[in-house]
């Protein structure tokens, strides 16, 4: 597998957690020890907001993905690291369909991701009902990727509305190779994990070897259902997956899913929404199981929160539970709600459903509460913030 | 003609909750509000030109569902904003 020759320091300075939640976006500002947090008012109270994330290519640009009743899908922008917010002015839209066809509609924005580091003002979004966006503009405005949206196979690898989880079906997990901007991954909630190496002008299936057990054939080429996926930055050919049927790894060119989530204790599973990387390690990655038995309860097995981190790439995983609740803690935690630092050691995070946030930062070993009471959480997201 | 707005949207008509605005058709007037008030129209209706969840328009205080209908200059638009759940 090929590396990058891109070194990566730890972050030491003060930095921001972005929390999307179901009724606004917050941000929990911490110093540089990680011990002081401050919170701070909501920012669009009663939109649902799906993902706020920071543009790491400037240190100040913040993107938030939001959604009202009654003003429909959109995206902020702010340039002030937070203060002031300004609406796109083309926010994602999926192209008109000719008269008398039927057309799809954005019912919200999911999941934003900054572009290559050479494409500065580049962004993607991906939507419910799946869909891929792009601006070029900072996120001011976004043209629908043709490629994918009006793919001949799209409804097939997306299925109905039968086919999708409670929340919709969702377009997520936008991966950009550090060496190629032309090399994307996107994972489609159902739908399975995907690649373009053409700037997202064609796309093939990626996942053989990974489950669909709600699928009757075997090793279907789509309609699986990664819940998130990650590619290592220092190792673009290695990419993680947290799936609805367990948690897996591929390392490029091979074209096979491993199911690492087979090493974690059988009775905990290897079922959850999040996963998340070390940023300067490619072979650690932390996971937040969930009860998947009988009715897929979709909370922390027996009631005991714990996150789980491998540091063999899904060899051997290690249960981190100190500080978190020991009994009758029935937390839920979504795809998007956990993150991690780039400090020394890494800062692991994570939001619940129940409205609390949770810090680590000696990278799970304890945890503390470090906000509660907020609304449903359903995201969490690192932003560096630079001078 | 005279549009009335309603709360959730005034912060794309400067916090008016009635301001003007021309067409022939419902579809025209969308299109006329979202020259005087940028991004106002996408609230309003999808990508697909249908009327938003939770967005109900009134013409003479007739509801009114397709953007073909006819308007004359002494008409009044009311546009509703119907939220609920937890």
């Amino acid at each position: 597998m090929e590396t990058v020759s891109l070194e990566v320091k730890p972050t030491s300075g003060p930095f921001a957690l972005l929390v999307g939640t179901r009724k606004g976006g917050f941000i929990l500002r911490g110093d540089k020890s990680r011990r002081d947090w401050k919170l701070t008012e909501p920012i669009f109270l009663g939109s649902s907001v799906h993902h706020i994330v920071s543009d790491p290519r400037d240190g100040r640009t913040l993107l938030m993905a939001a959604r009202t009743g009654h003003l429909g899908p959109t995206v902020f922008r702010s340039t002030d690291r937070g203060k002031t917010w300004k609406e796109a002015s083309r926010p994602p839209a999926f192209p008109k369909a000719p008269e008398g066809q039927p057309g799809l509609a954005v019912h919200h924005v999911f999941w934003l991701s900054p572009g290559h580091a050479d494409e500065p003002n580049v962004w993607y979004a991906g939507s419910s009902p799946p869909g891929l966006f792009r601006s070029e503009d900072g996120g001011q405005s976004w043209e629908s990727i043709a490629g994918f949206n009006e793919h001949p196979m799209r409804s097939a690898w997306v299925g109905g509305e039968q086919e999708a989880p409670p929340g919709g079906a969702t377009l997520h997990s936008i991966l950009i190779d550090p060496r190629d901007p032309k090399h994307i991954y996107v994972g489609v909630s159902t739908g399975g994990f995907f690649e373009s190496t053409d700037l997202g002008a064609n796309w093939d299936p990626l996942n053989k070897g990974c489950v669909a057990d709600f699928i009757p054939a075997p090793d279907p080429e789509y309609g699986h259902d990664p819940h998130r996926a990650l590619m290592h930055p220092l190792m673009p050919d290695r990419l993680y997956q947290q799936n609805h049927c367990g948690i897996y790894r591929m390392d490029r060119p091979e074209g096979r899913w491993v199911r690492i989530g087979a090493k974690m204790p059988k009775k905990i599973g290897d079922i959850g929404f999040p996963i998340v990387l070390h940023p300067r390690d490619p072979d650690t990655v932390w996971v937040f199981p969930m009860d998947a038995t009988s009715v897929w309860p979709r909370t922390s097995p027996g009631g005991k929160p714990a996150t789980y981190v491998t540091h063999n790439a899904g060899k051997s995983w290690q249960r981190q539970d100190k500080g978190l609740p020991q009994e009758q803690a029935w937390f839920t935690v979504k795809r998007q709600a956990m993150a991690t630092d780039a400090h020394e050691p890494v800062g692991v995070y994570f939001g619940t459903t129940g409205g609390e946030v949770w810090a680590s930062r000696n990278e799970g070993e304890a945890w503390t509460c470090i906000a509660r009471h907020l609304p449903e959480v359903y995201s969490v997201e690192v932003a560096e913030l630079l001078r | 003609m005279k549009v009335l707005v309603p709360t959730p949207l005034r912060s794309y008509t400067k916090q008016k909750g009635q301001v003007e605005a021309t067409g022939s058709t419902l579809a025209d007037l969308l299109w006329d509000l979202d020259r005087r008030f940028p991004g106002l129209r996408f609230r309003i209706i999808t990508e697909q030109d249908e009327i938003r969840e939770h967005i109900k328009l009134f013409v003479n205080q007739e509801q009114v569902r397709e953007l073909s209908l006819s308007l004359q200059p002494s008409d009044e638009v009311q546009i509703i904003c119907a939220l609920s759940g937890g």
